[in-house]
Order: structure tokens, then C-alpha cells, then sequence
């Protein structure tokens, strides 16, 4: 117990590191010193954080969400925040070998020394990889067995919204919106730690308990029915809510975050600055868990667009900035902001991008006006459902028709390379609503010759297997299990490949789809599914999300072995549709959106019936504002942004 | 016939800079596409008025010379730039030194100078230096004696195809030791060609004339780069550069 107290100073690992680093791949990304990273003295600060996005450091560097939480909590003097990121196995080998426990790549500094562990779950797919980064740091895997010497273990992220998979392994986990929520939590551990620590380890939770937002599994007990279901949650203590609902931050403008982001040396799969231009997204899609747990829509201002971009350019000297949110070209006044964007970098080689977006002709207008300065890459769109039926399902409607103009608009504005982006298994799909996938690219190819008179033209189809996810109108869905995914799939790629002198012009990206089977198990599990992430750990499962090291054989005898004790099985999880009372794992976790709400979506769906964005149509009645108490924030602001007086950079 | 994008072409180069700089600390790591991504931003953080390439796909005029191998670290990298405005060769020293990350430090910068030929022509070979802790110079010495009396040395190469032997002795046109700081230190001057002799290959030709198996890994820097002429010496490559120009006092304008 001394000997651990005594240890958490802060001091640096990287002299024992080093060594082991001319050993391994790709070294420079454990070594720091990226540009605006920061590395606080230790003594300075109350309150410890290390964040941790549990992927490899070229997928977890350019995340948005902690590279916002580390500037947020470095601008408290009272708090010091580092990065963590998962160890691949060559150096987690020689790591373990060396009593080198898992370290911040800020200071070098031990993971368990910190107060905080944040760990953002953008996909479950990285639970094991949180396990791995936890025994690397001597920090115990399950929550039960830590005393006040370990950290806090925090999750967050969108898969945080039903954490009760991990339940077992983390302390807490926040919902929504953490840039508040980081200082709420930083103020309790502050004043608990300067009290002396009273009550230890369960009297700091408790405390975190009732901090907003923030989701204590230990405190919630609960218990299954004969069938397997869930029968009851119910709080241990009568001080912890019953429902813990989401956090929201109201005006964008106010967290203009990150100000200076983080370059590294190493390649990421980003090689751009992002500007997030608006939070939230109502149209309604109902695969979409972003789009429903993260209303209402906030936009940030032209303005405030226009300041983050000019200052996060002048941080970096990135050649790109990519608009970010979920649908960017919905912002109100985004031909505004694309046209006096590139008018302020003309002749700067300063591109501007969108991610993928709806399909729709003004889009093509966008892009050009966008890609005016920089490098033109590819287009991306997103009719994610093949048939017009089945897009009528997701609620994502466009014909036909309109499909293929869009995209040949795009051929004939130049633009060789057009991405177009589905996915397979939605609900109610049929092996005809996929084979649509390939008449579409074939039209578009077609067409788009014909338009752009060039030969040279590509269509790139790529297909994601479809997972349902907690708090969306699919959430009751069967998932289509991995055997009907992979037909779909061979039936498509005949049907492209059938005709040859146009097929050469489609490419088909596809995985298989057994990954998907895994995440929908994590994605919809309750707390059983702990001791199968816990087993395929143990038995060397970790980077589930990279196809060389995710085995899917291990997951099923593991989930076989581990869910059998219960009644239930990984079918159970993944293919079984739920009924409408059946208790989800976290009813009571609140997103704001209505249960009922979700349930009669559902059941438009079924019915093929639309529902329109309530940006421009009255109020749906999902729930969220009026549970939540916040509004959409839309423009147009009228404001306009005036050319930068020292351009030229 | 290939298509071109719309509007005027870039402005053509006016200026060439040569630079020498320095990879320091952690930053041994760093590989060469790493070096070179940071590089190329930290002239756009400086404001340096980069030439570009014409196409859909422009990319800044820069020539990398070589390039230390990952892991090793090195006092004298050198690159060439195309500037599209002229600018005062000390200013982008130091702009560009002060946008780049504190372990890569640019050394100098001068202009090249007209028909003095490539740089690229006026470097063969690379001065190393290497630290082997947990080695004594009285272990190091007979190493390097034995490895300098035999004719031809055969190492396992990594290469891209899969382990490949190569001679590692043919490349070294000198060898020493000595006794550094808790560690003995190998000097080595390797003439640069095809395939590349690199410290770790002349450690491992160390390892096969005398069985010397350092405890932990060796620390590399590559101490000069140039020209290595009949009497054994390594010419600096920026030299015909400077020889050719004599500064005008006042001159250093900011960028």
C-alpha cells in the first residue's frame, strides 16, 4: 500500500520506455510531443486525468471528443489531463516483460498514478482493449476489486449510453455531452481528495453519483426472469437517482473546442483539422443512434465557424478542414459558410471538406465550391438503403431517379471518384432490396459517361453491415444474423460483376459479417455479456475492431460457455426481436427520447411511413426538448464573415 | 491528353534554399514520412512562400537528401526548397525552426547557389556515431579491429522481400572506438549506395567477427553527411553554397 502511495508522483516512465521503443513498429506514436500537446507539472494540479481512446494512437489521435476534454480540463488550473491510448501487442509484450506499466504519452507518466481514467467509446468494439489497457497499468479489471489508489474509471462516448456491458469494469459513465461534465466531476474528486478522502473509494462514487449525468452501475442491482429478460433495476441507495439522464450543451459558440488541435508526427486516418459546425441531427433516420441520442440540433454560428477554422489553421498548418457533423450540409447557412470560407483561403492550396452527405444536388454545388482551393479528392454520398422501399424504412427518402442525377451532376462537374455508402441487414430487407445497390451503380456509371463524356470515371459502393442500437426506433430489431449478411453480399458483387464493361468502373468494399454479430451483442447486451468480454480478454482477444486481430470464433465460444450459466445465448442478443414491454438493459439510462415515441417509429417503419425533420415541420413529440429542457438552436444569423486580413499563409 | 484544372498555373520557383537540420531526443523515432508530414506544415505555420506543383493534386517543391532510419538520430539531414517569393535565407532558418516541434532544429539554411551543382552530388557517405551502453571500450576495440581486418562481412538484412545478406564491411571506410560516459562509443564513416549499410548492420557484422551482443539497445546519430574525398574527409555539402555568396550585413528581413 506504501509502496503504490509513495509511486504516484507523476514521474516519468520514458527512461525505462525508451529502450523497448527501438524494438517495436511505428515508435513515434508512444513517444508525444505533438504539436499543441501539453504536460502540466504534476504537484500543480488537484485532479489527475488520463484520457484514454482505446484503439491504436493513429485511429484514437485525431478523435474530436477527447482531443476537446484534454483542452478543457488543461485550461483548469486545478486540473491536468494526459492521453492514454492502447499499447499494440509487440510493445505491450516487451512492456510486460519489463514491469513497464501503460503509460500517458504526454508525460510518460503511469496510467494508475492519475485520479481520472476517461475512456471514450466511440465503438464497443473496444471494451477488450480497456481491459488490456487496465491490466497493463496494474490497475484491477473489475470495479469491485479497486481501492482509493486506483483511478476512477469513466466511460463516455456514444456506446456509453448503454454501458451495462462494461458494467463490471468501470466505475462510471457519463452520457452525452462531457464538456461540462468533466468539471463537475473534476470539482467532486477535487473536494473529496483535499477532505481527506472520507468514506474511501464508495463515498467518492456515491458522490459522482449524483453529479448529473454521470451513471454508477454499482449502485443499481439488476435482476432477470425466468426467460431471460430483465425483470427490475433498482438503486441500491435511496441518495442515486432513478433515471440518470443525458448531458447537453446549449450554445456551441460558448465551446469553441478544440482551439488548437493536435498534430501529430505519426500518420493518422485523419490527415485534417475538423470544425464541428452543429451537434445533433433530427432527421429522423432510425439506424442512426448518433442522430437520435444527441438532439436537439445546436448549430454554431458562421461565425464562430469562421474564428475556429482561421485559428485552428494558424495552430496546426493542416491543408484541410473538414465541416464535421452528422448531416453538414443541413447547417442553415452552410452555402454561406462554403462560399466565404473559400473566398477568405483563395489561392491558399486550404481545402475544405464535408464528410459524406445526404444525397443531394445542391451537395455537388457545396463540394465544388469547397475543393475551390485545395485538392479535390472523392464525393461521398450516403443512401445507406438500397431500394426505395427500404429507404422509406430507415426514413431516409430519395428516389430513384433523383440518386442518379445527383451523381452524375457530379461527374459532370468533374469529380471522377464518387463514394456511395449502404448498408446490409436493415430491418425487413430482402435479397431484392440489396441486388437494387447494383442496378443503382450501374445507372449512375452509365449516366455518368454519358454526362461527363470520360470513360475514366469510378463508383466505389461500400456497404456496412447494419447493428441495431440502443435508444433507437430499431432497437427491438432482430439483427440479421452474419450467414444472411455474407449472401446478400455474394449475391450483390455477381450482380455488378455481371456485365464487365461497366462493372470495371464499380468497386464493392465490404467486411463480412461476423464483426457486426460481435458489436450487436456489446451494442444490445446487459451485464452478463461482461463475463464474455471478460473471457475472450483473457483468452487474448484485444483490437477487436482491426480485422487481423479480431477473432470470431473466440467471441462465440466464449459467449457460448460464458451466457449458457443464464439460459441465453449470442442469438438471444443479436437475432431475437424484442417485444414492446420487454425491459431494455438501459431503460434507465434517459437519451430525453420518449419510449413510446420510439416504439410507434418502430412501428412506422414497419409500415414504410416517413417522418419529417421537426427543423422545418412541426414537433414530432420524440421528447427530448422538454425532457431535457433545451431547444433547437438553428440560424440563419444574418451575420457574414469578412475577409482575414493577413492571408497569404 | 491529360486535363489540367482551371485558372493560371503556380508561380514558378524563384528561390532555392538549402537547409540542414537536426533530429534530436524522442524524436530518433520519428521515421521519415513522419518527418516529412511535420515538415511541410510547419512551412505553412512559418508562413514560408512555398512553389507548388501544377496539377488537380499540388504539392510544395521540397527535395529530401536521404533520410536517417527510424530509431537513429542525426545532426545533419538535408532538403531543398522552392520558394515562390524570395525570401532571406537566415529568416526561413529561423521561422521555420521555431514552427517545427522542439527536437528537430534547423541548423542552416542558405541559398543555392547558381551552377554549383545538385546537392544530392555532394553527399556519398555519413559520419555516425554510436552509444552502446552496458559496453566498454576494451570490449568494443577488439570488435572493431577484427571487423576492420576482415575483407568481407556478411549480415541478415531486413529488407521489404524478407531477410537478404549483404556485406557490411565494403561500405565502411572507417571504424573506431572509444570510451564514452558509462557506455563505449563506435565512430564509423559508411559511404552511402545500394543496398544501404546502416549502424544496425555494422553492429551486426560486430556481433559475427566478434560475438559483441551489446545488453541494450544502441543509440545511433549520424554526426555529418558530404563528400568523402581521398584523405579520408567529409566535406560539408552546403559549402560551394556559402563560398559562393557573401552576406550583406542588414539584410535579415522577417519572413
Amino acid at each position: 500500500m506504501t509502496a503504490e502511495l509513495t509511486t504516484a508522483t507523476g514521474e516519468s516512465l520514458y527512461p525505462r520506455l525508451e529502450p523497448l521503443l527501438a524494438q517495436v513498429q511505428k515508435p513515434i506514436q508512444y513517444v508525444g510531443g505533438e504539436l499543441n500537446a501539453q504536460v502540466k507539472p504534476w504537484e500543480a494540479a488537484a485532479v489527475h486525468w488520463a484520457l484514454m481512446y482505446p484503439d491504436a494512437y493513429e485511429v484514437g489521435l485525431p478523435n474530436q471528443g477527447l482531443m476537446i476534454l484534454y483542452e478543457v480540463l488543461n485550461e483548469r488550473p486545478d486540473a491536468l489531463a494526459e492521453r492514454t491510448y492502447a499499447v499494440w501487442p509487440d510493445l505491450a509484450g516487451l512492456m510486460r516483460a519489463h514491469g513497464v506499466p501503460q503509460f500517458t504519452v504526454d508525460g510518460h507518466r503511469a496510467v494508475r498514478d492519475f485520479d481520472v481514467l476517461g475512456v471514450s467509446f466511440a465503438t464497443e468494439l473496444g471494451y477488450t482493449n480497456l481491459l488490456e489497457a487496465l491490466d497493463l497499468a496494474g490497475v484491477p479489471i473489475l470495479a469491485r476489486d479497486r481501492d482509493e489508489t486506483s483511478p476512477v474509471v469513466v466511460a463516455g462516448g456514444h456506446a456509453a449510453f448503454n454501458p451495462e456491458p462494461v458494467a463490471d469494469f468501470v466505475d462510471c459513465a457519463v452520457l452525452g455531452d462531457g464538456e461540462q461534465a468533466v468539471g463537475d466531476i473534476t470539482d467532486v474528486v477535487k473536494a473529496w481528495k483535499a477532505q481527506g478522502r472520507p468514506g474511501g473509494r464508495e463515498e467518492l462514487l456515491a458522490r459522482l453519483a449524483r453529479v448529473d449525468g454521470v451513471y454508477v452501475p454499482r449502485f443499481y442491482a439488476v435482476s432477470y426472469g425466468p426467460d431471460g429478460t430483465i425483470s427490475a433495476v433498482t438503486r441500491t441507495r435511496d441518495d442515486v437517482p432513478a433515471r440518470i439522464g443525458k448531458r447537453t450543451v446549449m450554445d456551441l459558440d460558448e465551446w469553441p473546442y478544440p482551439k488548437t488541435p493536435l498534430v501529430p508526427l505519426a500518420e493518422s486516418v485523419h490527415e485534417r483539422m475538423s470544425v464541428e459546425i452543429f451537434r445533433g441531427c433530427t432527421r429522423g433516420c432510425r439506424f442512426c443512434q448518433a442522430g437520435m441520442i444527441t438532439r436537439p440540433v445546436r448549430e454554431r454560428t458562421i461565425t464562430g465557424i469562421g474564428s475556429m477554422v482561421e485559428q485552428g489553421l494558424r495552430a496546426t498548418g493542416y491543408e484541410e478542414v473538414g465541416l464535421l457533423s452528422l448531416s453538414s450540409a443541413d447547417h442553415s447557412e452552410i452555402g454561406q459558410v462554403a462560399k466565404e470560407l473559400a473566398d477568405r483561403y483563395e489561392g491558399t492550396n486550404t481545402g475544405l471538406s464535408l464528410p459524406s452527405t445526404r444525397v443531394d444536388a445542391f451537395n455537388v454545388t457545396l463540394a465544388n465550391e469547397l475543393s475551390r482551393n485545395g485538392r479535390r479528392s472523392g464525393l461521398t454520398f450516403a443512401p445507406e438503403g438500397g431500394s426505395e422501399r427500404i429507404r422509406r424504412v430507415i426514413n431516409k427518402t430519395v428516389s430513384k431517379e433523383d440518386l442518379v442525377r445527383t451523381v452524375t451532376t457530379a461527374y459532370a462537374n468533374g469529380w471522377t471518384q464518387v463514394k456511395l455508402y449502404f448498408m446490409c441487414g436493415l430491418p425487413t430487407e430482402t435479397d431484392e432490396d440489396v441486388l437494387e445497390i447494383a442496378e443503382l451503380a450501374v445507372e449512375v456509371i452509365r449516366a455518368g459517361r454519358e454526362a461527363s463524356g470520360r470513360k475514366d470515371i469510378r463508383c466505389t459502393v461500400s456497404i456496412g453491415g447494419f447493428v441495431p442500437k440502443p435508444h433507437t426506433p430499431f432497437q427491438w430489431a432482430a439483427q440479421a444474423s452474419a450467414e444472411t449478411i455474407d449472401h446478400r453480399l455474394r449475391t450483390l458483387r455477381q450482380a455488378i460483376n455481371a456485365d464487365r464493361r461497366i462493372g470495371r468502373s464499380i468497386g464493392l468494399r465490404y467486411h463480412d459479417g461476423k464483426p457486426g454479430v460481435i458489436e450487436g451483442l456489446l451494442s444490445r447486451g446487459d451485464r452478463r455479456v461482461g463475463r464474455v468480454i471478460e473471457r475472450v480478454w483473457r483468452e487474448g482477444g484485444k483490437f477487436d475492431g482491426w480485422s487481423e486481430h479480431f477473432s470470431y470464433d473466440r467471441w462465440t465460444a466464449a459467449a457460448a460457455e460464458e451466457l449458457a450459466a443464464f439460459g441465453v445465448d449470442l442469438d438471444w442478443f443479436t437475432t431475437r426481436e424484442r417485444t414492446e414491454h420487454e425491459i431494455l438493459p438501459w431503460d434507465h439510462l434517459d437519451s430525453g427520447l420518449d419510449k413510446e415515441w420510439l416504439w410507434d417509429d418502430w412501428q412506422e417503419a414497419l409500415s414504410e411511413e416517413e417522418v419529417a425533420d421537426c427543423r422545418w415541420t412541426p414537433c414530432y413529440d420524440c421528447g427530448v426538448c422538454p425532457t431535457m429542457g433545451t431547444e433547437i438552436q438553428i440560424g440563419p444569423t444574418g451575420r457574414s464573415l469578412l475577409p482575414l486580413t493577413v492571408v497569404g499563409r | 491528353m491529360a486535363r489540367q484544372p482551371e485558372g493560371p498555373p503556380p508561380p514558378p520557383t524563384v528561390q532555392k534554399l538549402r537547409i540542414r537540420y537536426a533530429k534530436r531526443g524522442r524524436l530518433r523515432f520519428a521515421s521519415h514520412r513522419d518527418l516529412a508530414r511535420a515538415l511541410e506544415r510547419a512551412l505553412r505555420r512559418a508562413g514560408v512562400p512555398m512553389a507548388f506543383s501544377a496539377g488537380f493534386s499540388p504539392h510544395p517543391k521540397i527535395s529530401y537528401i536521404g533520410a536517417a532510419p527510424t530509431g537513429a538520430a542525426s545532426e545533419a539531414e538535408y532538403l531543398e526548397i522552392g520558394l515562390a517569393e524570395r525570401r532571406d535565407p537566415e529568416a526561413v532558418r529561423a521561422a521555420l525552426d521555431a514552427a517545427l516541434p522542439e527536437d528537430v532544429a534547423v541548423v542552416e539554411c542558405v541559398e543555392a547557389a547558381e551552377g554549383t551543382g545538385s546537392l544530392a552530388d555532394r553527399i556519398d557517405t555519413s559520419v555516425w556515431r554510436v552509444e552502446l551502453p552496458g559496453v566498454s571500450a576494451a570490449e568494443l576495440r577488439p570488435a572493431v579491429e577484427a571487423f576492420l581486418a576482415s575483407e568481407v562481412v556478411t549480415v541478415a538484412k531486413r529488407t521489404k522481400n524478407g531477410l537478404k545478406d549483404i556485406d557490411a564491411r565494403v561500405a565502411v571506410a572507417a571504424a573506431s572506438a572509444e570510451e564514452g560516459a558509462g557506455c563505449a562509443i563506435l565512430h564509423v564513416v559508411v559511404r552511402q549506395g545500394t543496398p544501404a549499410v546502416r549502424p544496425d548492420d555494422v553492429l551486426a557484422a560486430l556481433a559475427a567477427v566478434a560475438d559483441l551482443r551489446p545488453p541494450s539497445p544502441p543509440r545511433a546519430v549520424r554526426e555529418a553527411q558530404g563528400r568523402l574525398d581521398d584523405t579520408g574527409t567529409v566535406a560539408d555539402p552546403l559549402g560551394p553554397d556559402r563560398a559562393a555568396r557573401t552576406p550583406v550585413p542588414g539584410e535579415h528581413a522577417p519572413v
